[in-house]
């Protein structure tokens, strides 16, 4: 009788460990998304005041189009939903969905990848490269940092796929996933402000 | 053509040629290989690694800290009277013993070393062997992460030592200013080295920040309710919500003026739609929480230190939670008072002056507070209090002389003068290094079991008091007259030698003080069988940190303390207590690892190819250090069990050592 | 006291609601640039512009925290938020801060291209 209650002690003890640890990991993120925040904060003030500074090149809306930033814009925030059903499905321990979703997430976020660095090959090519001007150099690394962002959530996303095969979707499988999702919406809510600072904007003056 | 690929832009002339750096290189080189002969010959690999470079006990962090701050304080202080030398005898036709070149880089290296590599390797130190025992902990929230932190700080370290074996350093100052700082106009690696060594140091500040704060909100004992939480505590937080706030921004602007360097882009360049005006901006917007990161630590180490040694709780808690609250707000919105000459126009320059008056404000709460709790105390005078008694007296002076400079049309006399040398340096000294110096005495019995010596620390103390204000005295009157900062040269006609010549001495007499706090150390130790510290609280504390044994297991605590009350300790141990048979439960420790070092020597190697364009060097050590961070997170068998058996024993193996 | 963020009772609706608000207000915002542009600049004027533009881009960063983040009153513990308004206020201070700042210097400085200038002339460096 008494092993079955040290037993249910320990096992409700093991359970608090876990959740402590839960809470402290996804605190411990959130705090450091933060500090992302702060870093891009810095990144958009930079760029805001060298927005103007083209030194005689082509400005932004010069530079950009409209139609293909909107594809873009809507393949990431589709993602960022893809994402959510993917957590909901380890929340319902289906692991076949969980693959699938993150799947999906993966290759939108892959797609817009992509058409970043389409769109930044084309800058290169023409000779609108982050040489010519404050402006450009302000642009591609705000853009670019969030492109590098995005390819860190990639290859995330990736290492995940052989955690969840390999492990299955155990309590410290879904806390990583959790805290990758967290970071993958963060992307799309900075994503919402290059779009309207950098692009909406840029395309508005000019 | 190979080997150009090979090295990137290292060649042999990058040896060192003048005798100084050269011989300062060749000193480092040789005392690193007798450390590791020593090594060798004790046959004290294993223990070294598994006891030290693998640790993941903050304790074990907190000394390796300690001693990598106190040998970078070395070279800092070598290099602070290299200037000081230089400056008085560099009058007229003689033109002293190093040249502008070398005179520039002395004082970018000892600016550099002292802000990143001394005050804050020394707070780190403090917190991380004293923040986990003072909220009841066994260890911080994260204790891979906090390895990793010390292992880049000493990546970073290294770094910015390795130009006087190779290369040069900065010349730029300690915040490398654009255009000076541009390629056109430093095409060496000195800039480079200044950043990478900045930048790797400065994630390892970015992931403690993170670490301590989760620390302190998810790992105090039960009952330690915010407001029950020791001062100490509060500063901590307070400064670590500026570094996790702060430090993105420099992580930014290293990396702009980086890709203006390396990838010809045009941020701050003078030219070509740069605008150079913007990195100060932005450098300060960090720079002026940084130095409030340094000395929120230092007044939490002084409330603790008036409290216990007036025997008396510190007056005014809550308006002292207040003032660090206040503080830490209030950091992020003076940063302009570093540039007020810049030429932004009177409305902006007014508001930040404004600002800067009103910043001072909590601080003068908390240097009252102390007072008043001194007042009608019992007060002993050790060592830590007479540091706090140099403080109040010295950082009060220099203090107002920071309120003069918020003036604007004050300030644009004194701007970059020697009197802004001389306020930060009463800041720095007078605030942040003697309260580093008085929490390491106090807490010293704490971490080695033994006290150190009471008389060397008061001649220690002495020196440094008399030493700073022979050093920096001067300075306030050469700033008034128009001594401009960083000379390395002046006319004799000015009569300004006679003061340069005392402070000469003063900083003499501060190498004094170092010395005798080394002698301190080494006779200390020598001594310790006759200063053991068995009982746990040598000074009569209050708080959670002195109710274990001298120095603390490695657990901290085997039962988490309740800690219901402020000043939690001192509650307890006043209070009658029926004798309990202590119930232990077995508890998880992290295991030892070595992925920190082999994270820290990636970045470094990483900062190395970067400085040296050495592409595919730096390739390899970027994909090194991510496939080396991808193993670390998916690894899942991180810790161990510490059993109930382990425990009782440990506990009484204790119990015999301190009975 | 417990992390909330992302652990309440699994919700689909949440997803597409946030999903659902998110794709128009992004397409409103773009729209409304499409008009702007169609209408040389004259419709709406350009400070209304700013200021609609900047008020759908926080609209939808409510939304996704609330929707995708799960961040909202309830969140427990309530330090989660408190950190997220302190980095809010950090953002604001750092970006209007050095607008503010950089844009009254050049009440008394050059322009970029005079810089540019002078430096050619003064040091005969090209770019």
């Amino acid at each position: 009788m008494n092993e079955d209650v040290l037993s249910v002690e320990s096992s409700v003890k093991s359970k608090q460990l876990e959740l402590a640890a839960d809470d402290k990991t996804i605190f411990g993120f959130w705090v450091y998304l933060m500090t992302d925040v702060v870093l891009f904060a810095t990144l958009f003030a930079t760029f805001a005041v060298l927005r103007n500074n083209s030194f005689g090149g082509p400005t932004g809306g010069q530079l950009f189009s409209l139609p293909y930033v909107l594809v873009e814009t809507l393949i990431l925030l589709t993602s960022s939903f893809t994402v959510g059903l993917a957590i909901l499905a380890a929340h319902q321990q289906s692991k076949a969905q969980v693959l699938f979703w993150f799947g999906v997430t993966f290759l939108l976020g892959l797609a817009f990848l992509s058409m970043e660095v389409s769109e930044f090959r084309h800058l290169v090519i023409d000779g609108n490269s982050w040489r010519r001007s404050g402006f450009l150099s302000a642009y591609f690394t705000l853009v670019g940092t969030h492109g590098l962002h995005i390819t860190v959530g990639l290859i995330w996303m990736a290492v995940s796929f052989g955690l969840i095969i390999k492990r299955g979707l155990g309590r410290a499988v879904i806390r990583r996933l959790t805290l990758l999702s967290l970071f993958w919406h963060f992307l799309d809510i900075i994503w919402i402000f290059i779009f309207t600072i950098v692009y909406l904007i840029g395309a508005a003056k000019g | 053509m190979l080997l150009a690929n090979l090295l990137g832009r290292l060649t042999l002339n990058d040896f060192p040629h003048n005798p100084i750096t050269a011989g300062a290189g060749v000193g480092i080189v040789l005392g690193g290989l007798m450390v590791v002969g020593l090594l060798f010959y004790f046959k004290k690999w294993t223990w070294l690694w598994r006891e030290w470079l693998t640790t993941v006990d903050p304790k074990k962090i907190g000394v390796m800290y300690l001693i990598v701050a106190i040998l970078m304080l070395l070279r800092g202080v070598v290099d602070a009277g290299m200037l000081r030398l230089q400056q008085a005898t560099s009058v007229g036709s003689s033109h002293g013993f190093i040249d502008a070149n070398q005179f520039q880089q002395i004082f970018s290296a000892h600016g550099s070393i002292m802000i990143f590599f001394v005050a804050m390797g020394l707070m780190f130190a403090i917190i991380n062997l004293i923040l986990p025992l003072q909220i009841g902990s066994r260890d911080v929230a994260f204790p891979f992460m906090n390895a990793t932190s010390f292992w880049l700080y000493c990546a970073g370290a290294l770094l910015i030592n390795m130009p006087l074996v190779i290369g040069e350093f900065s010349a730029a100052g300690w915040l490398a200013y654009p255009p000076l700082s541009e390629t056109a106009y430093s095409p060496g690696v000195g800039v480079d080295y200044w950043i990478w060594s900045l930048q790797i140091a400065g994630i390892g500040s970015l992931l403690s920040g993170v670490n301590f704060l989760v620390t302190i909100f998810k790992l105090r004992a039960p009952g330690m309710t915010p407001m029950k939480m020791p001062l100490f505590v509060w500063s901590i937080i307070g400064a670590m919500v500026l570094v996790i706030f702060a430090f993105p921004i420099l992580t930014i602007t290293l990396a702009l003026l980086a890709l203006d360097r390396t990838l010809g882009m045009h941020f701050f360049t003078a030219g070509a739609g740069g605008n150079a005006m913007m990195y100060v901006n932005l450098i300060w917007a960090w720079g002026h929480p940084e130095v409030y990161i340094l000395i929120l630590p230092a007044f939490g180490i002084f409330s603790e230190i008036v409290s216990t040694f007036s025997s008396k709780r510190l007056f005014g808690y809550t308006s002292m939670v207040w003032a660090i609250i206040a503080i830490t707000f209030l950091s992020f919105s003076v940063w302009l008072h570093h540039f007020f000459t810049m030429g932004a126009g009177p409305n902006v320059n007014a508001y930040f002056g404004v600002m800067t008056m009103i910043i001072a404000i909590p601080t003068g709460v908390k240097v009252f507070n102390w007072l008043f709790t001194m007042y009608r105390g019992r007060i002993r005078f050790s060592v830590p209090m007479m540091w706090f008694l140099g403080f109040v007296v010295t950082f009060t002076i220099g203090g107002v002389a920071g309120v003069l400079m918020a003036v604007p049309p004050a300030d644009f006399q004194l701007h970059n003068s020697l009197f802004l040398v001389a306020h930060f340096h009463t800041m720095i000294i007078g605030g942040v290094v003697f309260g580093y110096f008085a929490g390491l005495t106090y807490w010293f019995p704490k971490v080695f079991g033994f006290k150190l010596n009471e008389r060397l620390g008061k001649y220690a103390f002495w020196s440094w008091l008399v030493g700073f204000v022979l050093a920096f005295v001067p300075l306030y009157i050469l700033g008034i007259m128009g001594a401009t900062r960083r000379m390395d040269h002046y006319e004799a006609s000015l009569g300004w030698q006679g003061l340069f010549i005392v402070a000469g001495v003063g900083v003499l007499i501060i190498m004094l003080g170092i010395g005798f706090l080394i002698l301190q150390l080494l006779i200390s130790i020598k001594d310790r069988k006759h200063h053991l510290e068995t009982t746990g609280d040598p000074w009569g504390g209050r708080t959670l940190e002195w109710s274990t044994t001298s120095p603390a297991p490695f657990y901290n605590f085997a039962i988490i303390p309740q800690a219901d009350q402020r000043d939690a300790y001192w509650a307890s141990k006043h209070a009658t207590k029926p004798s309990v048979k202590p119930h232990y439960q077995a508890f998880n420790m992290p295991k030892n690892t070595p992925f920190g070092m082999f994270i820290a020597g990636a970045a470094l190697t990483f900062g190395f190819a970067a400085v040296w364009h050495i592409l595919w060097l730096a390739i390899v050590a970027l994909i090194g250090l991510i496939g080396l961070i991808i193993m670390r997170t998916t690894y899942d068998d991180s810790e161990y069990t510490v059993s109930v058996d382990d425990i009782e024993r440990l506990e009484a193996q204790s119990k015999e050592r301190f009975a | 006291m417990r992390t909330k963020l992302n652990t309440d009772k699994p919700n689909i609706t949440n997803y597409v609601m946030g999903y659902g608000l998110s794709l128009a207000l992004t397409l409103a915002a773009y729209s409304l640039i499409r008009i702007h542009l169609n209408s040389i600049h004259t419709i709406p004027s350009d400070s209304i512009l700013y200021y609609l533009l900047a008020v759908l881009a926080i609209v939808q960063l409510l939304v996704q925290l609330v929707f995708f983040i799960h961040l909202n009153r309830e969140t427990k513990p309530r330090l989660n938020i408190m950190v997220a308004l302190f980095a809010g206020l950090v953002v604001v201070v750092i970006v209007f801060g050095s607008l503010w700042i950089m844009s009254n210097l050049n009440n008394h400085g050059m322009t970029p291209d005079q810089t540019n200038n002078f430096i050619i002339k003064d040091e005969g460096i090209h770019y």
